[in-house]
């Protein structure tokens, strides 16, 4: 799947994260802001990497302002976003676990 | 030894868009937890929402509840995506709305045992309730909670009810008949029956007293909006301390009568008959589970 319009998906309030994605031509950008980068950001990005590469998408600009989320609200925002970002949603349920 | 009673005294409903009462909602243990795909969350958010919830039933801390899903009809756009993530996710009970007539428990039914089979699930595993929310679905009651063996209960769900009903919600008495057709389907199905909301969370006394009512009908339960709202609940439908003592002088009895052989029980010169008795374990076994009432 391809990135191919930008998309938001997410809350700025406690416990959540808002994400913002774009198109990118054949580069991923992670940029990542948290509350808790020192403790946790290793781990926030690698959720985020491996969400991604779940769903086939190698390229685009990701935006993630954190505010304390739990792996599994992570994955659920950037899944939306995602899924709204791109032309054609295929994913199936196991890519999405 | 008999298994422990299986309580659904309360029944907590989150927005399924709140990611923080999501991620938090465990430690209030009701007993069960009600993720709302449904009226709580806009229509914006129905995707989002969807995979939230699909990812929060997958977390440890729920296996440890009973939970529920409220999905959206399955005559919207997004009810069947909402099964498909519910049921795949692990899901103990998926809520049904707006049910009006047993085709819409077949028709679900249909829809949960297609999506067991493709995912690996036990066929058979994902329990099902219906909300009664009109005139229909009260008059279809039985039929209804008689549907599938699936079922575990029937939830009236009051608002949408009285709209129907050309009136509003007041001191209960709008309710009566609904409440005691619902609860009537519900004993004769032998699932629970769960009350409608309390919406004003700054009323304890409002809420209780309406507590009290329904438990003296005979409702398992009751769906609940606020955490506050869960030990209230609780505490009025645990025995109290005398119930217990009297109930377990009653058991007593009718062991050691049956133990003589006697046909007939005498307690304090009353007459003991087998309802009585399976009333005073039943009590006992609602304290063994919930503890009593302080």
């Amino acid at each position: 799947m391809k990135i191919v319009r930008e998309a938001l998906a997410g809350t700025l309030e406690s416990s959540d994260l808002m994400v913002r994605i774009a198109p990118r031509d054949d580069e991923l950008e992670i940029v990542l802001q948290s509350e808790v980068i020192q403790q946790f950001g290793a781990q926030i990005e690698a959720v985020v990497r491996d969400t991604l590469a779940k769903l086939g998408i190698f390229a685009g600009l990701i935006v993630i302002e954190d505010k304390g989320a739990l792996d599994c609200v992570v994955r659920a925002r950037l899944q939306t976003a995602v899924q709204r970002g791109v032309d054609a949603w295929t994913a199936d349920w196991s890519a999405l676990s | 030894m008999s298994a422990p009673l299986k309580l659904r005294r309360s029944m907590l409903f989150l927005p399924g868009s709140n990611a923080a009462m999501l991620s938090t909602a465990y430690v209030f243990k009701p007993d069960c937890i009600m993720f709302d795909l449904e009226d709580a969350v806009s229509l914006r958010e129905k995707d989002s929402a969807r995979l939230l919830v699909f990812h929060t039933l997958k977390l440890p801390v729920y296996s440890r509840v009973e939970t529920v899903v409220r999905i959206n009809s399955l005559s919207t756009p997004f009810g069947l995506t909402d099964l498909e993530a519910v049921v795949r996710a692990g899901v103990d009970v998926v809520r049904l709305p707006k049910t009006d007539t047993a085709d819409d428990v077949h028709a679900l039914e249909a829809e949960v045992e297609r999506i067991e089979t493709d995912c690996g699930r036990a066929v058979g595993s994902t329990k099902l309730m219906a909300a009664i929310e009109s005139a229909a679905g009260v008059v279809n009651a039985l039929a209804i909670a008689t549907a599938s063996k699936r079922m575990i209960g029937i939830a009236l769900a009051g608002f949408d009810y009285v709209m129907d009903m050309q009136t509003e919600r007041g001191d209960g008495s709008e309710l009566f008949y609904a409440r005691c057709a619902v609860l009537h389907a519900a004993r004769y199905a032998k699932i629970d029956a769960f009350d409608v909301v309390f919406s004003d969370v700054n009323d304890d006394a409002g809420f209780l007293k309406e507590v009290e009512l329904i438990k003296r009908l005979g409702f398992n339960g009751k769906s609940l909006i606020n955490p506050r709202q869960i030990d209230l609940l609780h505490n009025a439908f645990a025995p109290t301390e005398e119930e217990v003592d009297y109930a377990r002088r009653v058991v007593q009895a009718a062991e050691t009568a049956e133990s003589k052989g006697l046909g007939v029980i005498s307690l304090g010169g009353k007459m003991i008959d087998a309802p009585i008795v399976a009333h005073a374990r039943l009590v006992i076994a609602r304290a063994n589970a919930s503890g009593l009432r302080t």
